[in-house]
């Protein structure tokens, strides 16, 4: 249960390979949750993800799983959130943080591979989020966390494909956070700005980067008062607010 | 019966959950509920008055008392009154006070229900003299999902009687009870007030003069630092006499009138109550406090609920609501209380709702909140920041000190503190699992907290 000052008790992981995921359920073990699956692809054979949990044992978590997750295989999704359930129980928290970036010219070289990170990183996060939505209406409570991006906030020339798919992701989620309106259950969108990971390690920093870590802390925050939306780093939604009404002359001649 | 989906909370407005609110009005519905319940469970409900999340059950069914066979009756030879779980202790005082009888215990609040009182083995201002309201119940109805309905009391069952008192609802719902009430001459209250310098003189007014009053609270400024902390409004008081009234009163004593209830508006901003509206509400309220009065007549609403007479003051913390906080620490431990009045002042944790005061003798329920020594309620804005580590930091001194925190009150802590600081749990859990063997009977509170 998710307690009256925004601690929970159990989470799961959407992405368990996911930096900013594994600083977000670390931060949230900090501050008290005990019960934790990570869902990730091949659980066994990632090191990544042994040395999560090893973290979050060492943050107090008693009881931490890692169970297999294939964003790509939407058929397999409720029987993921399925699982999750049987191993913790009610899910006070779902961090949905799975994602793959790639680059445009990539992209534009082969459709196929374009196609495929958006099944990753739009059509997964449907499946999935409306998996984890029937649960947390069935439990009438708990709250559904969506990595989206400030690159789908107003998709850019320069990765439109990834910004196609996290601007599709954004408006899926604001649409299920509206649906889920006095069930009990809640979305939270988080948008983040540049942040410095290993999957962001070939892109070169945009103006106001963030850390996972802080990352974490504004979700953190926005769990506690109960947020729908919040922006990493905050500045970032007044600068979007004047981004979003650029003149598409202009905007398309922005550097990156 | 009637059945809706609803969004609950307790009364601190926090973390609402969806559950089907159904309306039993009799023992035989209420236990169909029960054995209808799926594995969401169900918990009774009263008025919502715990401030956490002892009444709500998400994605359960969640009992609401208010129908069950309304209604009670007074055995004046006895001194007992027979109420229905449902009936609020509001309308108990309407209905008995006329006729010379007062409630055993009555919480800041007269909106609560009998069942509820049970439930949380409430306390009031005369613990120190009375016990809680457990300690009056001669006997109760309770449907249990294992054993369908049954009496029980102190020479009936007591294990199971005194795993319900204080229990949470979490041994069955209880649907109907006897208990004593108090003789009374008057509807007044005669007062003594006292203003107290700082922490030390409060403790030691209350020490030495607790004992010859039977209702006693004390008001403290937690945000009055350095010399001041710690300072107070004494109130201790007697039900007067029909000599104590003014003349004009005494033909009629028994009048019992709680003024009209004003209403908070149904919004408030964030932040409302913060350290400096809050500082400056305490200063004033000190400051017109009498340094010492003898003998004030009061009406007995306005000495026991003055709260009460704002509908919906829980809406003055805004839209994200408070949390309370209450412990009890044993006689012998003030410096642990000491420790933590320094550090609620010392963070400017915005608080004009502390209230002091001396518990006498605990019942034997093992989940009962109170037992010999002091306690202290502090209200707090849910929004304000750090929170979550200000309290759990406190949760922490409380153990030290062998003391423990009030469920009915909590809202936040962890599960692993709260079962530390009920060393019975285990033997009250050996009750619950006999009334209720397959777990039916479920609140966020029992979930959150592992009860």
């Amino acid at each position: 249960m998710r307690n009256a000052v925004g601690a929970v008790h159990t989470v799961l992981l959407l992405g368990g390979r996911s930096e900013i995921g594994a600083a977000i359920v670390r931060r949230l073990v900090r501050d008290g949750a005990r019960s934790v699956v990570l869902a990730a692809r091949d659980p066994e054979n990632s090191l990544a993800l042994r040395s999560t949990v090893r973290a979050l044992r060492e943050a107090g978590a008693t009881e931490v799983a890692a169970i297999g997750f294939d964003a790509a295989d939407p058929a397999s999704h409720a029987a993921t959130v399925a699982e999750a359930v049987a191993r913790v129980g009610d899910l006070d928290v779902v961090v949905d943080a799975f994602g793959v970036l790639g680059d445009q010219a990539g992209y534009d070289a082969d459709p196929v591979a374009a196609a495929e990170s958006v099944t990753v990183n739009m059509t997964g996060h449907v499946s999935a989020g409306l998996a984890v939505a029937a649960r947390l209406r069935e439990q009438g409570h708990g709250t559904l966390v969506v990595l989206s991006s400030t690159a789908g906030a107003r998709v850019r020339r320069a990765n439109f494909v990834y910004g196609a798919a996290k601007a599709g992701l954004d408006g899926f989620a604001q649409g299920l956070g509206d649906s889920l309106a006095g069930s009990g259950a809640r979305v939270l969108i988080v948008r983040p700005g540049y942040v410095r990971t290993q999957m962001s390690a070939g892109v070169d920093p945009a103006p106001f980067p963030a850390t996972a870590r802080q990352v974490a802390d504004a979700v953190a925050e926005g769990l506690r008062v109960g947020a729908s939306v919040v922006w990493v780093p905050r500045k970032l939604r007044y600068l979007f607010a004047g981004l979003r009404v650029l003149p598409r002359a202009v905007w398309r001649r922005l550097p990156r | 019966m009637r059945m809706e989906r609803r969004l609950l909370t307790g009364w601190g407005r926090t973390a609402p959950t969806l559950a089907t609110v159904a309306r039993p009005r009799t023992a035989e519905e209420a236990a169909l509920l029960l054995r209808q319940a799926g594995e969401r469970g169900a918990i009774a409900r009263g008025l919502g008055r715990s401030y956490g999340d002892a009444a709500q059950s998400a994605g359960g069914i969640v009992i609401d008392c208010a129908d069950l066979a309304p209604g009670f009756r007074l055995d004046p030879a006895a001194a007992t009154v027979t109420a229905a779980a449902g009936t609020s202790l509001a309308e108990l005082m309407r209905a008995l006070l006329p006729r010379g009888y007062f409630v055993p215990v009555t919480p800041g609040t007269r909106n609560v229900t009998v069942g509820g009182a049970i439930g949380a083995d409430i306390h009031g201002k005369n613990h120190h003299a009375d016990s809680s309201f457990g300690a009056h119940v001669r006997s109760l109805r309770i449907v249990t999902p294992g054993g369908g309905l049954r009496t029980v009391g102190p020479d009936r069952d007591p294990d199971l009687f005194w795993a319900t008192v204080g229990g949470m609802g979490l041994t069955g719902v209880i649907t109907e009870a006897t208990f004593g009430v108090v003789p009374v001459s008057t509807a007044r209250m005669r007062v003594d007030t006292d203003r107290t310098p700082d922490l030390d003189a409060t403790l030691d007014l209350m020490s030495t003069t607790d004992h010859r009053y039977r209702h006693t609270v004390c008001w403290v400024d937690l945000l009055a630092r350095g010399a001041s902390l710690g300072r107070g409004v004494l109130t201790r008081a007697h039900h007067a006499e029909v000599a104590d009234l003014p003349r004009s009163a005494r033909r009629d004593p028994l009048r019992y009138a709680p003024a009209g209830r004003a209403a908070a508006p149904p919004w408030a901003p964030p932040h409302l109550l913060n350290r400096w509206s809050v500082r400056a509400f305490n200063a004033a309220y000190y400051a017109k406090a009498p340094r010492a009065r003898r003998g004030e007549i009061q009406g007995a609403a306005s000495f026991f609920h003055p709260l009460d007479a704002v509908a919906g003051w829980n809406r003055l913390y805004g839209p994200r609501g408070l949390v309370q906080y209450q412990f009890v620490v044993p006689f012998g431990e003030e410096d642990a209380l000491r420790r933590i009045v320094g550090r609620l002042a010392a963070e400017g944790a915005a608080s004009f709702l502390a209230v002091l005061k001396r518990f006498g003798a605990a019942t034997p329920a093992p989940l009962s909140f109170p037992m010999p020594g002091w306690t202290l309620a502090l209200d707090l804005p849910a929004e304000l920041p750090g929170l979550a580590r200000l309290l759990n930091a406190l949760d922490e001194q409380v153990l030290g000190a062998g003391g423990r925190i009030y469920l009915a009150k909590d809202s936040r802590a962890a599960a692993d503190a709260v079962h530390a600081m009920y060393p019975r749990l285990a033997e009250w859990h050996a009750v619950r699992t006999r009334a209720d063997p397959a777990g039916v009977l479920t609140s966020d509170l029992s979930r959150r907290l592992m009860l």
